[in-house]
């Protein structure tokens, strides 16, 4: 399973990668592995505010319905409007053009909290 | 020949512009400007073409009166054939919702009988039939709930919802306008008074609960949560999903449930989905009575009576009239013919069967829930199947093998779940056979991990490429 070591993890399977006071927030490989097929996508819209954990986006697959949890609190400042049309994105490139959303952090003590590869690993293989 | 078109596309020699004149004198004086000019838009099908056409569907379903029907937390148990005759009645499939109360008597005493026999296996004091099924009865009851804290000018914005319910609570809670908070299940699979009281504030109105939970376990430490939700001021809803578990054994009310609905065409026995409609009355202590849709049944000096509550207090009106009455008849005919005694029996016998079944598999999967259950219970497929293997592959190669499949990926804090729920109308030998077919599939997803993962080849259609009709459906009519 890829879990890239430029990332921080939620143990409810979302990634945040910084980029200056920005944030990219998407899910994991394991987490597209799990959920299987991506059949649709619900994104926050711009602008929105979220507190740390709260649920932020929901992704469908012929499994489920699943909610995102978002990473770190702050303010969504653009979101991934590719996917609307194709979800599959999420399955095909988790981590690059799957992403859901950007934050502007409102709190940089939130990444504190968060895992980085080597212990989000240690939660997928356990 | 294809056996797959659907109405429009049958053709028939009819002539489509033909419209037959009525020789019969019709006392019925219709403004010109309201009569028919052209003939209706609608299939143009021979009689022979039609029945074939409804005949072949039907022999291409899985039923109760074709198959077993494990689906978990659905309780599909066998609906019985008198009830049916019954609801056909002329005194009761004739009468008229507008009909005057002493013309229909017989009607409302079955709407009162029922009424009382719900009563009295839940505890709770009054019933409503209006809501059309479980989360309709979900959605009503929360209504209630919000009208009830804001006659007592109270604002409780949140419902808490165990990580183990049905979609249907926390999606019925949202629409009713609440905001939810999930409780995480502890190790055992049931809510620890701990987790609850993490999450327990003076913005909480109710807890929604199924007991037993949809791992098929006993929320055993109920007692305490609901007396925690009462002193912090807040209700508690019983989901009566699982309700096929504790008939006559155990009353909601009595454990401290304010609100709950039961699916009349799960645990009382008449037909599901297509064979439908569905039933999901809701019932409640007596503090939230007013709060009730109108009307409901009452007896008054010896005669039944619909009884109105006040419309500023009631929250409405959620569905025509009282309901689906044949279903209300049905399910009142299942409980007068099987007594209290006959309900004890089926809810422990569908206890019974469901661990015999876990007994049997108990070796081969995880089993989440531990060595014994409720009515169901749910499995972890993972590690039991050869590479590559999914649960969905198993469930798909049950239907090659005559079995409806099970409920899978469901409850979602179970990996790789499948939910098996055998009800007590089966016997032993047919739940034997439908272990062995399910062990010889988790054999051959080792030995021959192609055949399971290109199931079912034995039904009318192969595999469908779900995601691809869940991106891009394409519709015939």
């Amino acid at each position: 399973m890829n879990v890239p070591n430029n990332l921080f993890y939620a143990k409810t399977h979302e990634w945040a990668r910084k980029e200056g006071n920005k944030v990219y927030v998407g899910i994991t490989d394991h987490a597209q592995h799990e959920i299987t097929d991506i059949v649709h996508v619900e994104l926050p819209e711009v602008g929105k505010e979220f507190s740390k954990e709260q649920p932020c986006a929901v992704v469908e697959s012929v499994k489920s319905a699943f909610d995102i949890y978002c990473p770190v609190s702050g303010k969504v400042v653009e979101v991934n409007e590719e996917l609307l049309s194709a979800p599959e994105l999420i399955n095909q490139s988790p981590y690059e053009k799957g992403y859901f959303f950007v934050l502007e952090v409102a709190n940089e003590e939130d990444f504190k909290s968060l895992l980085n590869d080597e212990d989000y690993k240690k939660i997928i293989e356990g | 020949m294809n056996n797959n078109k659907t109405l429009n596309e049958i053709k028939s020699n009819r002539n489509e512009e033909k419209i037959v004149e009525c020789d019969v004198a019709l006392n019925a004086n219709i403004d010109d400007k309201y009569k028919r000019k052209s003939v209706p838009n609608i299939p143009n099908i021979s009689e022979n073409s039609l029945l074939r056409h409804y005949t072949n569907l039907s022999r291409k379903n899985y039923a109760l009166s074709t198959t077993m029907y494990p689906l978990g937390s659905c309780t599909m148990k066998h609906n019985p054939l008198v009830n049916e005759k019954i609801a056909k009645f002329d005194g009761f499939s004739s009468v008229h919702p507008y009909q005057d109360e002493e013309t229909m008597q017989g009607s409302l005493e079955v709407m009162y009988e029922l009424q009382k026999g719900l009563s009295e296996i839940s505890g709770m004091d009054y019933f409503t039939f209006q809501p059309a099924a479980g989360a309709h009865g979900e959605y009503t009851g929360l209504l209630i709930i919000a009208k009830y804290f804001k006659s007592r000018n109270e604002k409780r914005t949140k419902i808490i919802v165990p990580d183990s319910a049905h979609g249907t609570n926390p999606a019925s809670a949202a629409l009713a306008g609440f905001e939810i908070i999930s409780v995480k299940s502890d190790e055992h699979g049931i809510v620890s008074p701990e987790n609850l009281k993490q999450v327990l504030n003076s913005d909480v109105a109710a807890m929604m609960m199924t007991v037993p939970n949809t791992l098929g376990v006993f929320e055993k430490n109920i007692k305490e949560i609901t007396k925690l939700m009462h002193d912090n001021g807040s209700l508690m809803y019983y989901d009566g999903a699982n309700l096929n578990a504790v008939m006559g054994i155990l009353r909601p009310a009595d454990i401290g449930f304010d609100v709950m609905h039961i699916n009349l065409h799960k645990t009382f026995s008449t037909p599901h989905g297509g064979g439908g409609p569905g039933s999901g009355p809701v019932g409640v202590k007596a503090f939230l009575k007013e709060f009730l849709p109108s009307p409901f049944v009452v007896k008054e000096e010896g005669t039944f009576k619909f009884h109105f509550n006040d419309k500023e207090k009631s929250i409405g009106q959620m569905k025509a009239f009282y309901g689906n009455f044949p279903v209300i008849l049905k399910a009142c005919a299942y409980i007068k013919a099987l007594g209290a005694d006959g309900l004890t029996e089926a809810s422990k016998q569908a206890v019974v069967n469901a661990n015999y079944i876990l007994s049997k598999l108990k070796d081969k999967v995880k089993i989440p829930a531990g060595n014994c259950c409720m009515h169901e219970f749910a499995m972890s497929l993972k590690g039991a199947l050869g590479d590559g293997i999914r649960t969905l592959d198993v469930a798909k190669r049950l239907l090659d093998n005559g079995y409806y499949a099970p409920t899978i990926y469901f409850p979602l804090i179970v990996e790789e779940a499948m939910m098996i729920e055998p009800t007590e109308t089966e016997s032993k030998q047919t739940l034997d056979e439908f272990v062995e077919t399910l062990i010889n599939i988790f054999e051959e997803s080792k030995t021959n991990p192609e055949a399971v993962h290109n199931a079912p080849v034995n039904t009318s259609v192969k595999r469908l490429n779900e995601v691809e009709a869940a991106r891009h459906p394409i519709l015939h009519w």
